[in-house]
């Protein structure tokens, strides 16, 4: 069995769906505003500084830092119980936006405010792979 | 601009049973709240022509306050449903004063209950109440209110060295107070250890540091000032009112340690014409305990991440600087969701009725209820006071 069935699975919709096909491939996209040059997330159908709808996808360094973080030692629903405990963390990214993730491929308890952390994806569905992050390593791998 | 202070007063206040009550369904306990406070106040159910009531999470309709005056058979001409809980609470009762000054209705009943505890099983209420989180974007991460709590929990800690004991020292408070609240959910005594030693939830909170999930009602009625005066009991009168609003999603919170009650606390005071160190008593929304120490802080009560310090300092105690949270809050007292707000409004009329028996804060002419939703998004605070302070 998928050990990711029966979590809450995000549904992609029109403005949303480019973010999650580039997540497919591995790639994390941000929107930016062609008027103003500012970046955003999560996508919206405008430009969260001045409004302007033209918005492209760039790709994002992947590279963040976290901003806060916490474990979940209580499973949300039955089907996140084989993952606690589990780390949520709301991380800045280089290019500025932040996002919530979860932490994977370490101790819970070595998490840090401050600490460099890159993306990672994970294939829940055929359809959904989720981003999320790593502590960095010094050598950038 | 025509200013609400003063223009509206209280006039009857009631609480249901809370904690565990299965024997009423949440539109029962609403109804029941209500009938309460008519009686609280003295009048009877067509002397009333605004409704308000409250979203309910066990049993949602989609015309909520229709149906809780249809299920009263009153036929008011104000009838509203607040989406939410936390500080919307204060936001629609701001609305019903607005209404009545403006000569749209005069006497307005606030009804709020739900049946989280009975009328929701667990996974239910986790679920139902995480969907606060952003669809896409957060809540496949699985984060569980606490966990959302806790990121703001962290940021406090890291940014001005709060401690753990600090934050437990808010459920202690509560505790203490709720253990002179007859009918309170929880009535033991605890100590900080008993905080520090419970389950660890989402780090840094621990399960005392959490909110209960409660079955339970309040209800106030609201009337002209002028009014004020027809009714049984002594009017207490909203004298400030204001609110802030922030985000919604904690991922887009600009800041993750100071909260838009900064602007409702502002608004408030501003327009009831006092000051922080003015208010006798204060009832502070306690969702999770750092939530206390953050809007302390931005209401004004003690400087800026100075709110670990000021808890521990005894203030929150009766005979201390600031007797908050006396019937015991939502970690202590109970937590039904969306109506919240409601028993710290209904404990701060009690207060100022000179009501509140052994946990009553000695001549408190002046106090303060503050309410917040989302994730520390929605904030609104209000001020009431006896006649004397008008």
């Amino acid at each position: 069995m998928n050990k990711h069935e029966g979590k809450f699975l995000p549904s992609p919709d029109p403005v949303t769906l480019p973010y999650w096909e580039a997540c497919k491939r591995r790639e994390l996209l941000l929107q930016e505003c062609s008027g103003c040059g500012a970046v955003q997330f999560y996508p919206r159908t405008i430009c969260v500084s001045c409004s302007a709808v033209e918005l492209n996808w760039v790709q994002a360094s992947g590279f963040g830092t976290v901003v806060s973080w916490t474990v979940a030692r209580l499973p949300v629903s039955p089907a996140y119980a084989d993952d606690v405990p589990y780390v949520i963390a709301l991380i800045e990214l280089d290019e500025g936006p932040v996002m919530m993730a979860q932490i994977i491929g370490c101790e819970p308890e070595s998490v840090q405010t401050g600490m460099p952390v890159d993306v990672c994806f994970e294939d829940w569905t055929d359809d959904i792979t989720m981003p999320n992050f790593r502590a960095r390593t010094n050598s950038g791998a | 601009m025509h200013s609400l202070r003063g223009s509206t007063a209280i006039v009857g206040a009631a609480d249901t049973a809370v904690g565990k009550v299965p024997d009423l369904s949440a539109t029962e306990l609403c109804v029941d709240a209500a009938l309460r406070a008519l009686a609280d106040a003295g009048i009877g159910k067509d002397e009333v022509d605004g409704l308000v009531t409250c979203q309910s999470m066990a049993e949602p309709h989609m015309y909520h306050a229709e149906m809780i005056a249809e299920y009263l058979q009153i036929f008011p001409k104000y009838c509203v449903t607040a989406s939410a809980g936390g500080g919307t609470t204060i936001s629609v009762i701001r609305n019903a004063a607005a209404a009545i000054a403006a000569g749209v209705c005069e006497t307005v009943l606030i009804s709020m209950a739900d049946s989280l505890r009975s009328g929701l099983t667990r996974d239910q209420a986790m679920a139902m109440q995480s969907s606060t989180g952003h669809r896409q974007f957060e809540i496949p991460y699985g984060p569980t209110v606490p966990a959302y709590y806790a990121l703001i929990a962290r940021a406090h800690m890291d940014r001005f060295g709060t401690t753990p004991e600090q934050l437990a020292a808010v459920a202690v408070s509560a505790r203490s107070y709720a253990s002179d609240r007859p009918g309170a959910q929880m009535t033991e005594t605890i100590t900080i250890n008993d905080v520090l030693e419970s389950r660890m939830i989402a780090d840094p909170l621990h399960l005392l540091d959490c909110s209960l999930v409660s079955d339970g009602g309040a209800a106030v009625v609201l009337t002209s000032a002028a009014n004020a005066g027809n009714f049984r009991g002594k009017p207490i009168f909203l004298l400030g009112m204001g609110e802030g609003h922030s985000h919604e999603h904690i991922s887009q919170a600009k800041d993750l340690s100071t909260s838009a009650a900064v602007q409702s606390g502002q608004e408030a005071f501003a327009m009831a014409g006092l000051m922080p160190t003015d208010i006798d008593a204060a009832q502070i929304y306690d969702c999770f305990t750092p939530v206390v120490l953050i809007e302390l802080e931005d209401l004004g009560f003690c400087k800026k991440g100075e709110g670990g310090t000021f808890i521990e300092s005894g203030a929150s105690a009766l005979g201390g600087e600031l007797p908050m949270n006396t019937n015991g809050g939502l970690l202590s007292y109970c937590h039904p969701g969306n109506p919240g707000t409601m028993f710290g409004l209904t404990e701060a009329v009690y207060q100022l009725r000179g009501e509140s028996g052994p946990r009553q804060v000695p001549g408190a002419e002046t106090a303060l209820v503050h309410g917040q939703g989302g994730i520390m998004s929605s904030h609104a605070t209000l001020i009431l006071g006896q006649e004397q302070v008008l």
